[in-house]
């Protein structure tokens, strides 16, 4: 029945992820609905703050999976994403077991005939036993499936995408000891990307690519609604129209969806009942983080507030 | 639909986005999921699994409206939905006036195309048209002077021989019914030219950018229109990525050299100097160093202008560029460069040093005062400038130091060869003391020039 509807599968991906707390606009909707129909990875570009690393959040807590994240940054090697093998284990061990490995070559009357015993043995000491799984080998064990998060790929080198490849189009890792491991179940897999550098086109060919901007007027207010129940309608309109004016300065950082949210709790913190200037001025450092945006900011404030209170009042 | 949904990839492709085949069968598993009911869907759809950044997005999206968009007043959404609901009524409407009018018994003797015009039938015209544009391979059409034969062949397919004896023999027996047919032929002509105007677009955009990217990669910089500006500096934002693809990964094979015999023998003396661990000599690699001087007097400052966007879209490649700007004399620009658009630092530059009359030797001399000591032997020093100093004393002196001191001097001249040395041209002078000078005076020579330097120091 959801195979033949589409858009009711997406409307309810939407509620699904809006009963978490996340008002997804359709497209995200679309992209989380089409990742799980063709088992694709979704790879989120956007400005930092607006709900790239929220949105692995909410369909974990949707689906009810574990969430495994993986924090990449520079330097981040095999080692640390993929699995490690438990050296002090297997030295301790090869050191316990000397004895029982004496016992078991003893009757061995060559050293050829030793050797030919130990390979019946099998590789005891490179076996899964020994292998510590980070974070992508977790996500694969899990039975369940899960959402994998690779937050910031961009952060981390040219190389370790191509470690990656493997896993996102046929969600396989190969250890050479060991074998190749296979999704015991697909995981969602959600990589996050600020665009600090461009990524490589084999990485960005596996994946579906969704960009999540600054959402619309009506969205935003909806998002605000959602975190921060307490606010007053009137306030939260003229908030929000406030904030996409100072979107439209040219700032060197502009303010995204957790600054929104951060000033809305801030005024209902402070239990303003509506947005004045003075208020506006107290706490714009909660919505701007550098002093020369503030600056360039400062002057327009007056004329800001009042567009979005006649906004209010024809609106 | 398969069919439509493989000719929509080649006009993405022709729109600029970068598709490959495994994109393609992604989106037709993707499409195959949310099928083709709901239009805002599948254009996410496509967004998703074909696009991969912002501007293809968006260009896309543009080729998206464009392809499913029909000539025909109508929108297939709602329209489709419409007609679903009313075949029946409409064809008992059409059917019924048939009947009882006398006029129209005549237009059983008429060819299809011909009925299918007198009964107004929207969507039997346009999946007509649409049969016979792909009958046409009307896909192939590349340059708009193709419009009109293209358009022929759709009429033709479409059948207009047989209507126009139809017509001829109308006009003789009933001029009512030949004038009604005259009209909706006008109108179909009018249809079939948008469609194929829109195939145009749709195919034939990436031929004619080709052509037009050729033709601006050879076009003199010096004497691009104002209005070409901008697409100059498109051409030169591709030239930068596809040198940053070239040149940015390290290549590690590359820098091993040969067997470090003393190393080898002294970490091996363990063993009774029997080589178990081999040791090698790294050859070494400079990160490129630039330090740019660009003549930014009359004709060279457009050249200039490419060649500072060029040099300062490499960052991946080389980060430590520093420029500077002269005619009667020197500045640094770098930060003007790094901090402003290119259209605005181009403007501040030239209104800080631009449309004087050039003095190489005062711009060198300015430049040995200030920032000499910026110049190492890993540095290389790239002029750019005609070499034209009025006349005045060229300094060369100066030239010979900064080639001393650095890696190498590299003279890039927006002339011809013919013209060095002619008039109060410096050229042979200077060119002594460069490792390497070199026209440069379209945007082909200039990438030839900046990989060139880039590629030494790999």
């Amino acid at each position: 029945m959801a195979e033949n509807r589409p858009s009711a599968s997406i409307e309810a991906v939407e509620s699904g992820l809006a009963a978490q707390g996340y008002i997804a606009s359709r497209q995200i909707a679309t992209a989380v609905y089409l990742a799980q129909q063709i088992e694709k990875p979704i790879l989120v570009e956007g400005p930092a703050g607006v709900g790239k690393t929220e949105l692995a959040k909410a369909i974990a807590a949707w689906r009810g999976m574990k969430m495994i994240r993986l924090q990449c940054y520079e330097g981040l090697d095999e080692a640390k994403a993929l699995y490690e093998w438990k050296y002090a284990k297997q030295l301790l061990y090869t050191q316990i077991l000397k004895d029982k490995l004496g016992e078991v070559l003893g009757g061995a009357p060559t050293l050829e005939a030793a050797l030919n015993q130990l390979h019946d043995f099998g590789d005891v000491f490179f076996s899964k036993e020994f292998v510590e799984p980070r974070p992508l080998l977790q996500a694969l064990e899990q039975p369940a499936g899960c959402v994998l998060l690779i937050d910031e790929i961009d952060k981390s080198d040219a190389e370790f995408e191509s470690l990656l490849l493997e896993i996102l189009s046929d969600f396989q890792v190969t250890i050479p000891e060991l074998g190749t491991v296979v999704a015991v179940a697909a995981p969602t897999v959600i990589l996050t990307s600020n665009s600090e550098r461009d990524l490589g086109d084999a990485l960005k060919r596996r994946c579906l690519h969704l960009h999540i901007g600054f959402p619309e007027q009506k969205l935003e207010e909806r998002i605000v609604e959602s975190r921060v129940p307490g606010i007053s309608q009137t306030l939260r309109k003229q908030m929000v129209s406030f904030i996409h004016e100072v979107r439209t300065l040219d700032l060197k950082k502009l303010p995204s969806v957790s600054e929104t949210i951060d000033w809305a709790r801030v005024l209902v913190l402070l239990q303003a009942p509506e947005l004045g200037h003075e208020v506006v001025k107290d706490t714009l450092n909660v919505l701007l983080k550098y002093e020369a945006d503030i600056e360039a900011t400062m002057p327009q404030v007056s004329s800001f507030i009042a567009k979005t209170s006649r906004q209010n009042v024809f609106g | 639909m398969r069919e439509n949904l493989h000719r929509f990839f080649r006009a993405a492709r022709g729109a600029g986005v970068r598709l490959s085949p495994a994109e393609s069968i992604d989106a037709m598993r993707a499409v195959s999921k949310v099928g083709f009911a709901d239009r805002t869907i599948l254009r996410d759809t496509f967004l998703l699994t074909l696009a991969k950044t912002q501007d293809e997005k968006k260009a896309l999206g543009d080729c998206f409206d464009l392809f499913f968009d029909q000539p025909e007043p109508q929108s297939p959404l709602e329209d489709g939905k419409a007609d679903e609901q009313e075949p029946s009524g409409s064809n008992a409407a059409s059917d019924s006036p048939g009947d009882s009018s006398g006029g129209d018994e005549q237009a059983d003797g008429l060819g299809q195309l011909a009925q299918m015009l007198l009964a107004q039938d929207r969507n039997q015209i346009s999946a007509a048209i649409a049969n016979a544009a792909s009958a046409a391979s009307l896909s192939d059409i590349r340059y708009f002077t193709q419009r009109g034969i293209f358009s022929g062949r759709v009429l033709d397919q479409m059948g207009i021989e047989r209507l126009r004896d139809d017509l001829d023999n109308l006009a003789a027996t009933n001029p009512a019914l030949a004038e009604r047919l005259t009209n909706a032929l006008d109108g179909l002509r009018g249809t079939v030219r948008e469609t194929v105007s829109q195939a145009l677009m749709l195919y034939g955009r990436e031929e004619a950018e080709n052509l037009r990217n050729e033709i601006l990669r050879n076009a003199p910089l010096s004497r691009i229109e104002p209005r070409q500006v901008e697409q100059m500096r498109n051409l030169i934002r591709q030239i930068a990525r596809r040198l940053r693809e070239r040149y940015s990964k390290p290549r590690k094979r590359q820098r091993r050299g040969h067997l470090d015999v003393r190393r080898t023998i002294r970490r091996n003396a363990a063993w009774g100097g029997v080589p178990f661990l081999t040791a090698w000599k790294r050859r070494h690699r400079d990160r490129p160093k630039i330090v740019a001087l660009c003549d930014v007097s009359g004709s060279v400052a457009r050249v200039s202008d490419f060649f500072l966007l060029l040099i300062h879209s490499l960052h991946e490649v080389v980060d430590d560029v520093r420029s500077f700007a002269f005619s009667g004399h020197l500045i640094e620009v770098s930060d003007i460069l790094e901090s402003k658009s290119p259209e605005e630092a181009m403007a501040e530059i030239m209104s800080k040093v631009g449309f004087g009359s050039s003095d190489y030797g005062n711009s060198f001399d300015d430049f040995e005062h200030g920032w000499m000591s910026s110049i190492t032997p890993q540095t290389t020093v790239i002029v750019l400038g005609d070499a034209r100093s009025n006349n005045l004393d060229p300094r060369a002196d100066i030239l010979r130091r900064i080639a001393e001191r650095s890696k190498r001097v590299v003279w890039l001249n927006p002339e011809g060869r013919m013209a060095w040395g002619w008039g109060d041209s410096e050229m042979p002078r200077y060119s002594t003391f460069c490792t390497v000078v070199r026209q440069c005076a379209t945007a082909k020579q200039l990438e030839r020039a900046v990989s060139d330097i880039v590629a030494s120091y790999q």
